[in-house]
């Protein structure tokens, strides 16, 4: 079955799918959401085939396949996958189902057809799926930025209010961070040309160079800086919230949960391997960025009255532990890092898609406009504690293992990151309870119960009637009352919740599936890849 | 210490935590299905466990090891980190097993009861069955990752039934402070698994518990202190207190069971359980025992002066696990004794609250006891298994309190010097206020004249004495109360029990004649008696509390500004800091960077045009590119 192109075959058919839906006539908006429902469940059927068809204990790199692409440059189409890219496939996978059938409704905002948007997505789709499976460090490239193309459209043509301003933040932002990288593929280039007499960017290849530790600080800048915006690092955090506010939201799930992925997906792929004695000697700084980022962006998560941003702060807060995982050069804290870009994509997921459910009850993205939902709505209000649960990490969601994971693995090495970081879980506890409970404990009040009950005309609005301020959809005068999850909500967000749990007391089998693609990469950043060994006790005590 | 594994029916030992999971699941995902039959199905599942419990119990105790373990799967394998998920059945889980289901089945029945007229009763059931299965994964785990797991469970569980009545803002704002003041403890339980990892390379008790000798001294006492951070946090001791007494606002069901007979002891069972690193550092053993004599001082003086029914028990939960606190804290002469306490205030607690919990059943859900009064006559069952909790609580002479309170007291006399003297004095001390609150609390509850005859709003037909279902476990527990001391130390001796966990029973010093503890120590109690009479029973109770008073009670009506200190010191500062990280990353960060960017393209307003079409066009230029990068592809390919 290893012999089946799996991951041509996952970039091709969402490609093709977007062109067919593209193709439809505008007025076939229905047929389109079908069509992108069906393309995206057959991604996931050939994600989950793949996954059959890897062997944990093979070859690092499997379901491989290369054509040469630009021969003159040593350029190959080249594909294949190890347990870190596979399980990033599979959550690309899991992920864009959800985000259909979380935009079934969904009307567009701009001038575009909504035909349009379910072609973005496919095409989205298409791209992701190339920028894990890349083997060729320039083909990587061309996916990274080819990535940018149907998100900007998700954003521009389908967001909120601001969805210009947000998307072409959005754009410039991650087209800086490619020239940068793009120097840096070149250089990389150049450098094999000289060591190996002939020029590639075949990444087998390039992790056998030998490179000067001066010319490997200036690569691994390239590539973090680029990595940085994308995963993003505080202080090139700014446009995330913006972004994350102003996207539909299954572009913000996308966004968040996968394209913001690929940052810490590269310094894992890339910078370790590549440079490691670079990323050893800037791990500091990495670091630090990484520490503050965990508690900055989560006090300004508590700080937040949008929903939408919060939940995009909290994510800035997260792949700081992410960060931390990677570049503690330890196989416990790395495999942490890992899962946390799974389970986080995930969790977030879940939680934007909730989110996503709330607003669209209540036309407003203001926490101030909720409250006390959890009584008309007891179920969303629930999968929005679960969902808030695993933001915070708690034992029994999968978050947990992999926040555990990055902070027990990262202790041995960095004490100091380690236990300011830890801090971070009381601040994820507040941001979380508080959103919570302004939005679904108290008295049912604000847009929706306004919307079930027309105020007198004499009644004030309590909060200054700022409610319009950031509607994303109208809400015109229902009288009906508010609706607790319909059967299709239900069938989104149940298999995000069964995930949260079932990985969250069963993880093995996922951290599996990626130890010995975290052992390589640790071996290729010249760590130990058995583990860290105690300090005093003997291996194995228990 | 050794463990075998688990045979026969000690094999079945997860199933105590999968019932009452399983049951939460079935009322949870059941839906309105389950409405009629789901809290009997709950109780049902604590039952059983209790009933498996027992057998398991009797089974363990004729093992020669009296310590069995059960490996159930790999929980988190990955480099030299190995966590297994297994189960440990040793003295010391099996007596909170017991506690918990048996104590926790009594409680469920109650609920039946109690519940029966809410419309969210089925959920109550639900959180309340959750909350057994994580508190049984929590004593029963075999290594500090489970127990971890286990604590932050019932830690949601208990966020989930204090908030239980959520559309009081009241009960949402508590809860949220429980998880949170939780929180911070949970870092200090963190990072001490962090450090057994680092020096040892091991979470589970055999390997860290079995190697403390290998730990430089400095290391052991750093575990030592983050682990009392953690008990700290979870057993409402200062400085992490505050929270407790807000917990008040969920269900009084709640409050017996999780705020005071179980939960917030687990603290207590943390640093009992990992006894073999406060044996190798008495620093860390020093804080313990300074935790507890000044929490038992702070809750007792606290309770003296509270009005709600239930904040005086509250207030008396942080003082009595400040006593367990104490007599963990004195090391091998105190475990046992502190897990005695433990058992002992499970019963008398759970029972006074359950009392409680059936006066604001007779009271149309009032709580202040200024509006009490005369209640001894309408509420005969209830008077009387209160009445009986409250004398075991005070440390009456021969029922519960008596023996496991007294224990402590003499234990902390014989650690001898002045620490011992001045330990003593604070717990003798201590026992004479507890008097003096729950006297003073039993006198406005049930004597004296009603003074709630003029409460118009009061329901008809108030106050009458609750049904059998509640009653009850009242009256088990009240037989609990009188007799479980004189059980547990005289009887079945619990030191005994306990000697696989914590070695043989230390020879007491008797610095002091037990017989001179117990007199000065009943005549300590006598006072505080008499004082709360001469307070509140001799003369008549002002219907509101007197504004005008000294400042001793004041700051004891505050609970010695516990939230008050909070506030300034970390609350106002952290959102006058939120607010500003926010401006700063909106007009700092966020302008700089366009700021960069504008005076790179020119002006800001440039930037402003080129934002549009400029970027669209760029975007259109890359997919083009792309497009045509791709048909070269399948070009070159195919030729």
């Amino acid at each position: 079955m290893s012999d089946v192109p799996w991951l041509l075959a996952m970039i091709v058919v969402p490609a093709v799918g977007a062109g067919v839906v593209a193709a439809l006539p505008a007025a076939k908006a229905g047929l389109a959401r079908l069509l992108a429902l069906a393309v995206s469940l057959v991604v996931l059927v050939l994600a989950v085939l793949a996954a059959v068809a890897f062997d944990p204990g093979g070859p690092r790199f499997q379901l491989t396949s290369s054509a040469p692409w630009i021969p003159d440059f040593g350029v190959e189409f080249a594909l294949g996958v190890d347990g870190i890219a596979l399980v990033m496939l599979l959550l690309v996978g899991v992920l864009v189902p959800v985000v259909v059938g979380a935009s079934w409704h969904e009307t567009s905002t701009g001038k575009r057809s909504m035909r349009t948007f379910w072609a973005w997505l496919l095409a989205l789709e298409s791209t992701m799926v190339g920028v894990f499976a890349a083997t060729d460090v320039f083909l990587f490239y061309v996916f990274f930025e080819a990535m940018l193309v149907p998100m900007y459209f998700l954003i521009g043509g389908f967001g909120g209010p601001n969805r210009q301003y947000a998307a072409v933040k959005f754009f410039l932002y991650s087209l800086l961070g490619g020239l940068v990288m793009l120097a840096s593929v070149i250089g990389l280039y150049v450098v094999s040309n000289s060591q190996l007499g002939e020029g590639t960017f075949a990444f087998d290849a390039l992790r056998q160079l030998d490179i000067d530790p001066g010319v490997q600080k200036l690569l691994f800048a390239g590539f973090a800086l680029a990595f940085a915006i994308k995963a993003p690092l505080v202080p090139f955090h700014t446009w995330l919230p913006d972004a994350g506010a102003e996207a539909p939201i299954g572009g913000a799930v996308l966004l968040v949960g996968v394209l913001d992925k690929v940052g810490t997906f590269g310094f894992l792929r890339y910078c370790l391997p590549l440079f490691p004695d670079a990323s050893r000697e800037l791990a500091p700084w990495v670091l630090t960025l990484a520490v503050i980022g965990i508690l900055y962006a989560a006090l300004l998560a508590v700080g937040q009255t949008d929903l939408k941003r919060l939940v995009s702060y909290t994510s800035i807060a997260h792949f700081g532990f992410i960060a931390l995982g990677i570049f503690a050069f330890s196989t416990e804290a790395a495999t942490g890092a890992v899962l946390y870009m799974v389970n986080h994509g995930i969790a977030t997921g879940l939680l934007f898609v909730v989110v996503g459910m709330l607003i669209a009850r209540g036309g407003s993205r203001r926490i101030a406009d909720y409250g006390g939902v959890s009584s008309r709505a007891p179920l969303l209000a629930g999968v929005f504690l679960l969902a808030g649960l695993a933001s915070l990490a708690l034992p029994g969601t999968n978050s947990f293992v992999s926040e555990f994971l990055v902070l027990i693995g990262s202790f041995p090495n960095r004490p100091v990151f380690t236990v300011v970081a830890t801090v971070g879980i009381i601040l994820a506890a507040l941001y979380v309870l508080l959103v919570y409970q302004r939005t679904m404990h108290g008295p049912f009040r604000g847009v929706l119960a306004a919307a079930e009950e027309p105020p007198p005309p004499t009644a004030a609005r309590p909060d200054g009637g700022g409610a319009t301020a950031v509607l994303t959809a109208p809400a015109p005068g229902r009288t009906a009352p508010v609706r607790d999850l319909s059967p299709r909500e239900l069938a989104v967000v149940a298999p995000l919740v069964a995930l949260v749990l079932l990985l969250g007391f069963f993880p093995q089998p996922l951290i599996a599936l990626v130890e010995p693609a975290v052992q390589a990469t640790m071996s290729d950043a010249g760590v130990d890849p058995a583990g860290t060994s105690p300090a005093v006790g003997e291996e194995g005590t228990d | 210490m050794e463990t075998v594994p688990a045979t026969g029916l000690l094999s079945a030992v997860w199933l105590l935590i999968a019932l009452p999971l399983a049951g939460a699941a079935v009322l949870l995902v059941g839906g309105r299905r389950t409405d009629r039959w789901g809290h009997l199905l709950a109780t049902a599942t604590v039952l059983a466990g209790f009933v498996l419990g027992l057998l398991c119990t009797v089974q363990l105790a004729g093992l020669d090891e009296r310590s069995a373990g059960v490996e159930l799967f790999t929980f988190i394998s990955t480099g030299s980190l190995d966590v297994q998920a297994g189960l440990l059945l040793d003295p010391l889980s099996a007596v909170f097993v017991l506690l918990i289901t048996g104590v926790g089945g009594l409680i469920h029945v109650y609920s039946i009861g109690y519940m029966a007229h809410d419309p969210g009763r089925r959920r109550f059931f639900a959180y309340l069955n959750l909350f057994v299965a994580a508190m049984l994964l929590l004593v029963l785990g075999d290594s500090f990752v489970a127990l971890y797991v286990g604590w932050e469970g019932v830690g949601l569980a208990s966020y989930l039934l204090i908030a239980f009545w959520y559309t009081r803002p009241a009960a949402a704002t508590a809860a949220k402070k429980a998880f949170l003041m939780n929180r911070v403890g949970d870092v200090g339980l963190a990072l001490a698994i962090f450090v057994m990892f680092a020096q040892l390379g091991t979470t589970s008790y055999a390997g860290v518990l079995g190697s403390v000798g290998l730990l430089a001294g400095g290391t052991v006492t750093a575990l030592g202190l983050l682990l009392l951070l953690g008990a700290c946090g979870k057993s409402g001791q200062f400085p992490l207190q505050a929270w407790l007494p807000d917990a008040m606002e969920g269900p009084t069901p709640v409050s017996a069971l999780i705020h005071a007979a179980t939960m917030v002891t687990a603290g207590v069972y943390l640093i009992a359980r990992s006894a073999p690193i406060y044996d190798a550092t008495p620093t860390a053993r020093n804080v313990v025992l300074a935790v507890g004599a000044v929490t038992l001082l702070i809750g007792a003086i606290a309770g003296c002066a509270q009005d709600d029914i239930k904040k005086v028990l509250a207030y008396s939960t942080v003082s009595q696990i400040g006593y367990m606190f104490l007599a963990v804290g004195l090391g091998p002469v105190g475990y046992a004794a502190g897990i005695a306490h433990l058992l002992t205030h499970g019963f008398f607690k759970a029972g006074l609250f359950l009392g409680a919990g059936s006066v604001m059943h007779a009271m149309g859900d009032r709580t202040d006891i200024r509006r009490f009064g005369g209640l001894a006559r309408r509420l005969p069952v209830t008077f009387v298994t209160f009445g009986l909790g409250y004398l075991a609580l005070i440390g009456f002479p021969f029922l519960s309190g008596y023996w496991t309170k007294d224990a402590i007291i003499e234990a902390a006399l014989d650690r001898g010097g002045w620490s011992g003297w001045l330990l003593g004095a604070v717990a003798v001390v201590g026992a004479g206020l507890t008097a003096f609150y729950m006297t003073r609390l039993v006198l406005m509850t049930f004597f004296g004249r009603p003074r709630w005859e003029d409460d118009s709003a009061l329901p008809t037909g108030t106050p009458h004495e609750a049904p059998p279902v509640m009653t009850a476990p009242m009256v088990l527990l009240a037989v609990g109360s009188v007799a479980a001391g004189f059980l547990l130390v005289q009887v079945f001796p619990l030191d005994a029990w306990l000697e696989p966990v914590f070695g043989e029973p230390a020879e007491a010093a008797h610095v002091v004649a037990p017989a001179v503890v117990g007199v000065v120590v009943t005549a300590v109690m006598a006072l505080g008696v008499l004082a709360a009479w001469l307070v509140v029973g001799r003369r008549e109770v002002p219907t509101t509390a007197p504004a005008r008073v000294s400042p001793v009670v004041a700051a004891a009506r505050r609970a010695l500004y516990a939230d008050a200190v909070n506030e300034a010191l970390i609350m106002r500062p952290g959102v006058w800091l939120t607010r500003a990280l926010v401006f700063l990353d909106n007009r700092g960060v966020d302008g700089l960077v366009n700021g960069t960017a504008a005076a790179l393209g020119g002006s800001s307003s440039r930037l402003g045009r080129v934002q549009t079409g400029f970027v669209r066009s760029y975007a259109l230029g890359i997919l083009g590119g792309a497009v045509l990068v791709a048909g070269a592809l399948v070009a070159g390919t195919t030729a």
